[in-house]
């Protein structure tokens, strides 16, 4: 039996080296947590990891938690180091989704998340399309039936090209059967200044998180055409691009990984932790506040849909002519 | 009137004991990472964020916000005194500042920075509380074909910080646009001029840019004149406050400063510098001493110190009217609201009256408070030029260094620093004007993504610029700043001359 002293002494002999507390016959706990981020504090990967510290603190599942961040192009330059830096450290975890499958294929890396541990995928966010509250387009059928007349005429605003907002509508593009290099995307630095664009009515229609144009919906100044969720969504009367007629589903889906090199009971223990994390009721309160969809996937299904995800987004930024 | 009813509310919140508290130590702490060039208000508040969790949301606002004016004050201090910018928006106050510094005038030099900055807070925060409805209005007319338009007109006014020689300013602008354009293109997201570096994906921070150029490029500069007999140590003269002649000089740039710095902070791509840059050519042009630009005059302090604070208080504007983020430190706050559950949005002012109001009351606070902070260090501040050069410089570029590590913990950040010192210190060496790197890399990119935003937007028609009103109007005023005073000249010439005068 290990006990937290010698856990201590044990862990500064080896420096970083695999350190799970096992107290006793309780639960499993970690007494520190070691969270990577490969982004800039205060993006949607840097509160997730602040939120799982937050949560798995309230549900007493670790004693507290060290973030690291590790900035830039979308996760590509974070990997690398999260590979070879944080190799076999069974107490840590990296925060990912699907911004860094698409970012890893457009900026050609030699890494993906195959090479690192899945260990759950906890949240998404749903995108939508938006118009300005006075825009011809009532419905989706409207802006799919300008898009098909002349793509060049419906400037669509959203964040960076290559990014989800971009994939969904290339998405969209191809399945109503325009060809996607030929749509008019306008990339601005983030959904703030899509949002000032679209309400400046300076773009026909624009995509983003549906959190990102909430309240302007909400305020009357935006208007929602349809949202990527899979269904309905309670409390948002806005239908989905499926029922629609467009067969698109699109999550920006959020999740864990464990360094590659960790074993399988390291990797089991730290699996269990997260999922009790995400069936904690803090867990759902910080989704609820957040706006977050919990969509938690454990284990080989979440290895399986990675790799699923990496060959989708693969070929939807080929349409693009960003692959 | 309603708002000042708010308003009396809103000071009611904001000067409970507690708030108070919240209030100073903001100020406080924006204040010592202004100072810092790699701590930025935006990182500083996401590393404070997790207090959300723990203090009431109108107490957590203040303190942020008190953070985010404070950062402005610092970050003055640093680029007059040691010419190191601690925030991009002081990048043109060391141009003058640090001349006016090694001039013997570092005292006054700081009194109109935080004066100005004071004067500037002051008017752009009561500009959030009474007119900021119409200001947003106006501001989100601005598409990209007329941010554009704008950028022209910034870029015409660079003419201002070239220099005497064209052809030097005209490479060092060049230079300057060449690095903004590393990094991802936002628009095709592809790399360019990365040379297969993942860490220069996102593009070379600014900021490591002006340190390096004008710290590091200087302590390279000062230590290869020691090496070849020369030295220079600055002295003090005069008095440490500012003279009647300097008060008069200050007054309208600040106004002016204001001016600018107001609106084209509440634009959604505005943001802090562009005003800056504009105000130190306008100064240029009014001041009846434009001989003393590039030399330490005070109007070069006083406008843009004035332009950044204002524009601090214009991104505010979206912020709380529409919810909208348009830098990254607003961007940061509504996450702070969201971690509430309080939705920033169009609904804010009317959901949380109490939130909003009593913010604005304590930015009012908070100013106050930063200029009693900043007046009386500047004795202390000042003292600092009369540690010998080489300790001080010594000290300047452990200090770079740190800064710049601070940002990304990126070594690859480090190098460049290095690399662009070394630069910087051949251009000083053979006399090119290093000013215009830093505007190209700032106005470069936004110039060339708002023309391209424009293009995809008009379906590729180019008369855009010209047949939206808005932006022809700028491209107007563009065309009179560089053909106006040729144009006047031209007319006084021919009234002057008695032979055309005859006829």
């Amino acid at each position: 039996m290990i006990t937290k002293r010698d856990l201590l002494a044990g862990a500064a002999a080896v420096g970083a080296a695999a350190s799970f507390g096992f107290q006793g016959a309780q639960a499993q706990t970690v007494d520190l947590l070691k969270i990577f981020v490969p982004a800039a504090p205060g993006g949607g990967w840097d509160q997730t990891a602040r939120m799982i510290e937050n949560a798995m603190r309230g549900a007493k599942l670790i004693g507290g938690a060290q973030i690291t961040n590790v900035p830039g192009a979308g996760g590509a330059v974070g990997l690398p180091q999260f590979i070879n830096q944080w190799k076999g450290q069974g107490n840590s975890l990296m925060v990912a989704g699907m911004v860094m499958v698409g970012s890893l294929i457009a900026n050609k890396s030699a890494l993906s998340l195959a090479q690192v541990t899945p260990i759950a995928r906890l949240t998404g966010e749903f995108q939508a399309i938006v118009v300005p509250a006075d825009s011809p387009f009532k419905t989706i059928k409207d802006f799919a039936d300008a898009l098909k007349a002349d793509p060049t005429k419906v400037p669509v605003a959203g964040g960076s090209a290559g990014g989800s907002d971009h994939i969904l509508l290339g998405m969209i593009a191809k399945a109503v059967g325009v060809p996607a290099p030929k749509v008019s995307y306008v990339a601005f630095s983030g959904g703030g200044p899509a949002t000032a664009a679209l309400l400046g009515s300076q773009v026909a229609a624009g995509i983003s998180g549906y959190g990102e144009f909430g309240e302007q919906i909400k305020a009357g100044k935006l208007r929602a055409l349809a949202i990527s969720a899979d269904k309905r969504q309670t409390g948002i009367d806005v239908p989905t691009l499926k029922e629609s007629g467009i067969d698109v589903e699109l999550f920006n889906w959020r999740g864990v990984f464990a360094p590659p090199g960790v074993s399988d009971e390291q990797r089991k223990a730290m699996t269990d932790i997260v999922q009790k994390m995400a069936a904690s009721t803090e867990w759902a309160d910080i989704c609820k506040k957040q706006d977050w969809t919990q969509i938690t996937l454990v284990g080989d299904d979440y290895a399986k849909y990675i790799a699923s995800e990496t060959t989708r987004i693969g070929a939807i930024l080929k349409d693009l002519g960003l692959a | 009137m309603d708002s000042l009813q708010h308003l009396a509310s809103g000071f009611a919140v904001a000067l409970t004991p507690i708030n108070l508290m919240w209030c100073l130590i903001g100020c406080t702490l924006g204040t010592a990472i202004g100072v810092l060039p790699g701590l930025g208000p935006a990182l500083t508040i996401a590393l404070l964020l997790p207090i959300t969790f723990k203090v009431e949301p109108t107490a957590a606002f203040i303190l942020f916000a008190g953070i985010y004016y404070g950062a402005m004050y610092g970050g003055s201090t640093t680029s007059i005194l040691l010419n190191t910018p601690g925030e991009s928006a002081t990048i043109v106050t060391a141009l003058e500042g640090n001349k006016m510094a090694r001039g013997g005038r570092a005292g006054a030099a700081l009194a109109t920075s935080a004066i100005g900055s004071f004067v500037a807070g002051t008017i752009g925060t009561l500009g959030i509380a009474f007119v900021a409805p119409v200001v947003v209005d106006i501001a989100l007319k601005f598409g990209p074909a007329d941010y554009f338009s704008l950028m022209i007109l910034a870029f015409v006014t660079v003419s201002a910080v070239l220099g005497s020689s064209a052809v030097r300013g005209l490479s060092a602008l060049f230079f300057g646009i060449w690095l903004g354009l590393i990094g991802v293109d936002l628009q095709t997201g592809q790399a360019r001029f990365t040379f297969g570096l993942q860490e220069l994906l996102d593009g070379v921070n600014v900021i490591v840019v002006a340190v390096g150029l004008f710290a590091v490029g200087e302590t390279l500069y000062m230590a290869s004149r020691r090496l070849s007999g020369g030295d220079e140590i600055i002295p003090l003269r005069g008095s440490l406050w500012m003279t009647k002649e300097e008060w008069s000089r200050s007054w309208k740039p600040w106004l002016r400063g204001t001016a600018l710095g107001f609106p084209i902070g509440a634009m959604p791509a505005g943001g802090a510098e562009i005003p800056t840059f504009l105000s130190y050519f306008i100064e240029k042009k009014f001041s009846k001493k434009p001989e003393e630009f590039g030399h330490g005059a005070i109007e070069g302090v006083a406008g843009p110190e004035a332009a950044n604070n204002a524009s601090a208080a214009g991104v505010l504007v979206p912020m709380l009217t529409l919810g909208l983020p348009t830098s990254a430190t607003a961007a940061i706050m509504l996450s702070a609201f969201q971690s509430y559950g309080i939705n920033p949005g169009p609904m804010l002012l009317t959901t949380q009256p109490q939130l909003v109001w009593g913010l604005i009351a304590s930015l009012l606070i908070g100013n106050v408070m930063l200029l009693a902070l900043n007046l009386p260090m500047i004795a202390i501040w000042v003292k600092m030029l009369q540690i010998p050069a080489p300790i001080l410089y010594a000290g300047i570029l452990v200090f770079a260094t740190i800064g710049t590590y601070g940002i990304s913990q990126s070594p690859i950040d480090l190098i460049l620093l290095y690399l662009i010192g070394a630069v910087g210190y051949l251009m000083r060496r053979y006399d090119f004007p290093t000013a215009p790197v830093i505007i190209g890399m700032i106005l470069g990119p936004l110039a060339e993504q708002n023309f391209r935003q424009a293009m995809t937007i008009s379906a590729g028609d180019w008369t855009v610029f010209f047949t939206r009103p808005l932006s022809a109007s700028i491209l107007l005023l563009a065309f009179i700043a560089v053909a106006g005073p040729k144009l006047y000249e031209l007319a006084k010439a021919r009234k002057s001359d008695p032979a055309l005068a005859k006829s």
